[in-house]
């Protein structure tokens, strides 16, 4: 009998091109995703040293990082607009596909690999972005890289790798209702810490995971790095299968019934070991919210505010207190009495169709309340037709919120939308740290459906009895 | 990249942990197209105020630590964002080598692609190193032939790095240039492989 292997093992064995003992090992790359903010310096080395890319079709552009999400035919900003003229010239160049501004495909990077089928289980996906490990919800081994590694890949279609650790992330259990993937992922990283997957691929498993559709997989995997593991990935099943089949790069008819088989087989054995295993009860599960700098200072909505005297060690009450300095608030207040002037929906974590519905379905008929701008960014072009066509758009404008154009947007302020100095988001993207949404910013993460309702309140407020 | 076997230097501490690539570099810094001149941006938004004038309460703006060259930082140093902008910001700014009881893994690994050394010390040594630099005017000297770090005052300590990156950092190789030795395997491995 042969010992049985994680996910992991079997996709690592597949991809490995070459490995000796000691060293890293070449691993081959399967789809490398590129966008204008982490490539340009990639394309520039190719081109000092004349070399090529050595598979453009397993190479897919977009732009997201940098792109307005108003008035997107004229780009006001001119560094923006020479970085993604940038990476239409670069594409051209080195004959590598793109959806830029104006296709019918742009979108959020870790939004359209999946929605076009690009992503698919066993698939080894690279991208210079840290969120990358949003596709190993289909079973695919995918993390971020640095700019360096870009063009390595680029010109080889591999990476050197050091077979990563494996940590089982057990949530068994059933979520309760207005408890989202996103809450489950806070909470376990609050529980756990930010950097407990550091060194590891986590594999997420378990009753609640099973029960996670496409969407909710890719939020949990797409949170994997703010708990210091590079990739996250959820064993292929046929919740998978079903989203992939029929997208346009989706394998078609017999050769899709081989890939499905070949998918399947990759799942976890039984009996596999894990170099650790973590677990978490989804029943437990609140609604929470972030109320410091990073995403581990996580609450449930019903608690308070953390006071630094309640921690032994002084490193620990100094980051307390720190956090809480920068956040303008005070130890012991109701996370429910802090009110807050901006609503983001949207990002790589949170802006894709099942998202949006979320969000709009706890509107009702009220509106925004009048301190709060509210703005929801759909992931992808393809996200805001399927949201309108579902009358989502019109559910979000008559309620108050700005219907924008997709993007990264307001996850990490970079394209102009950005919360002004000391005020506060309630925001469904990942990071909450110092001046990501801004300088100055305060942000607090939570589900699609907690930010809704706080754009109508004006403060947090559980879903649950809104 | 420029080899790096000896490296002595001025230490700044920053005592912090969980610092992440979003502190070490800001996105508005992050629409150039070019790898150079990040040095000016690195910990903008704790360096600098609202208009952009030095912020008098921030360490590394003490005229004590000019020239510096050795950071040590807190753990989980390098979190967040995989933006190589960090790395650069930081090899341009002049730091060579960052020592922290433990770092991020994408940071990590892009430090070492740009010649700069990151070195995990224990909790302990690295407290010792921080209560040092705080004095100011504290020097270390980092040897990667023999994986260690010294002062002048007695501190000894050793740390590991995956012998594939020491070489790398001791020689400044190109890596694709290595990787490219190895073409044969990747081609014969393409003609194999099943991608659907």
């Amino acid at each position: 009998m042969t010992t049985p292997k994680t996910i992991v093992e079997k996709i690592w064995d597949k991809n490995v091109v070459y490995e000796e003992e000691g060293k890293p090992a070449i691993l081959y790359i399967d789809l490398h995703l590129v966008h204008e903010v982490t490539s340009p310096q990639a394309f520039e080395g190719l081109r000092l040293k004349g070399r090529t890319v050595r598979q453009p079709k397993r190479t897919f552009a977009t732009m997201d990082h940098n792109v307005p999400t108003v008035h997107t035919n004229v780009i006001k900003d001119e560094i923006s607009k020479l970085q993604m003229d940038t990476l239409r010239k670069n594409c051209e160049e080195f004959g590598v596909p793109l959806a830029g501004m104006g296709h019918e495909h742009q979108g959020i990077v870790h939004v359209i690999g999946p929605e076009l089928g690009l992503t698919q289980p066993g698939k080894t996906i690279v991208c210079g972005d840290s969120h990358t490990s949003t596709h190993g919800a289909f079973g695919a081994l995918a993390f971020g890289i640095g700019t360096s590694e870009v063009e390595h890949v680029l010109a080889t279609q591999t990476v050197w790798q050091q077979k990563p650790k494996t940590l089982n992330v057990q949530i068994d259990g059933t979520l309760g209702t207005g408890v989202t993937a996103k809450d489950l992922v806070l909470a376990l990283i609050a529980k756990y810490g930010v950097n407990f997957g550091t060194g590891y691929v986590l594999e997420y498993t378990g009753e609640a995971v099973r029960n996670l559709s496409m969407e909710g997989r890719m939020t949990i995997c797409n949170m994997s790095i703010e708990a210091g593991a590079r990739a996250g990935l959820v064993g292929p099943d046929e919740t998978t299968v079903n989203f992939i089949k029929g997208r346009l790069h989706a394998p078609k008819g017999e050769a899709f019934e081989q890939a499905k088989e070949m998918w399947l087989s990759l799942r976890s054995d039984e009996g596999a070991t894990y170099d650790k295993t973590v677990t978490l009860n989804a029943s437990e599960v609140e609604p929470q919210v972030t109320w410091g700098t990073n995403p581990a200072q996580c609450i449930s909505v019903n608690a308070q505010i953390p006071n630094p005297e309640s921690v032994t060690t002084e490193n620990d009450k100094n980051e307390i207190k720190h956090a809480l300095t920068y956040m303008g608030l005070e130890p012991d207040v109701k996370i429910t009495d802090v009110p807050i002037q901006h609503v983001f929906i949207g990002s790589c974590t949170n802006s894709r169709v099942e998202d949006l519905e979320q969000a709009a379905s706890v509107i009702h008929g009220r509106k925004v309340n009048k301190n709060v701008t509210a703005i929801v960014v759909p992931g992808s072009q393809t996200v805001k037709r399927q949201a309108e066509e579902k009358g989502l758009d019109k559910l979000f404008i008559d309620a108050g919120f700005e219907w924008r154009e997709p993007g990264c947007s307001m996850c990490l302020a970079m394209n102009g939308d950005a919360v002004p100095p000391h005020e506060r988001c309630a925001s469904t993207s990942n990071r909450n740290f110092e001046g990501r949404q801004g300088a100055d910013a305060r942000t607090h993460l939570v589900s699609p459906e907690m930010a809704a309702a706080a754009a109508i309140a004006g403060h947090f407020v559980d879903v649950r009895s809104f | 990249m420029e080899p790096l076997k000896m490296h002595r230097g001025l230490v700044y501490p920053l005592n912090r942990s969980n610092v992440d690539t979003d502190q070490i570099i800001p996105k508005q810094f992050l629409k150039r197209i070019s790898r150079q001149g990040f040095g000016q941006y690195l910990f903008y938004n704790w360096r600098f105020d609202e208009k952009d004038r030095p912020r008098e309460d921030f360490s590394l703006n003490d005229p004590k630590y000019k020239g510096t060259s050795i950071l040590v930082g807190g753990e989980n140093f390098g979190c967040g964002s995989s933006r190589e902008h960090a790395p650069w910001a930081l090899e341009d700014y002049g730091f060579r080598i960052i020592i922290a009881p433990s770092f991020a893994d994408i940071f990590y690994n892009n430090c070492t692609k740009n010649g700069i050394l990151p070195v995990v010390l224990t909790e302990d040594e690295v407290q010792k190193l921080m209560d040092n630099a705080e004095k100011g005017d504290y020097h270390l000297t980092v040897d990667l032939e023999n994986k260690v770090v010294t002062d002048n005052h007695g501190f000894k300590a050793t740390f590991d790095l995956a012998e594939y990156s020491r070489q790398m950092l001791l020689n400044g190789w190109d890596e694709i240039s290595v990787t490219l030795t190895y073409e044969d395997k990747i081609t014969a491995f393409e003609k194999e492989h099943i991608v659907y």
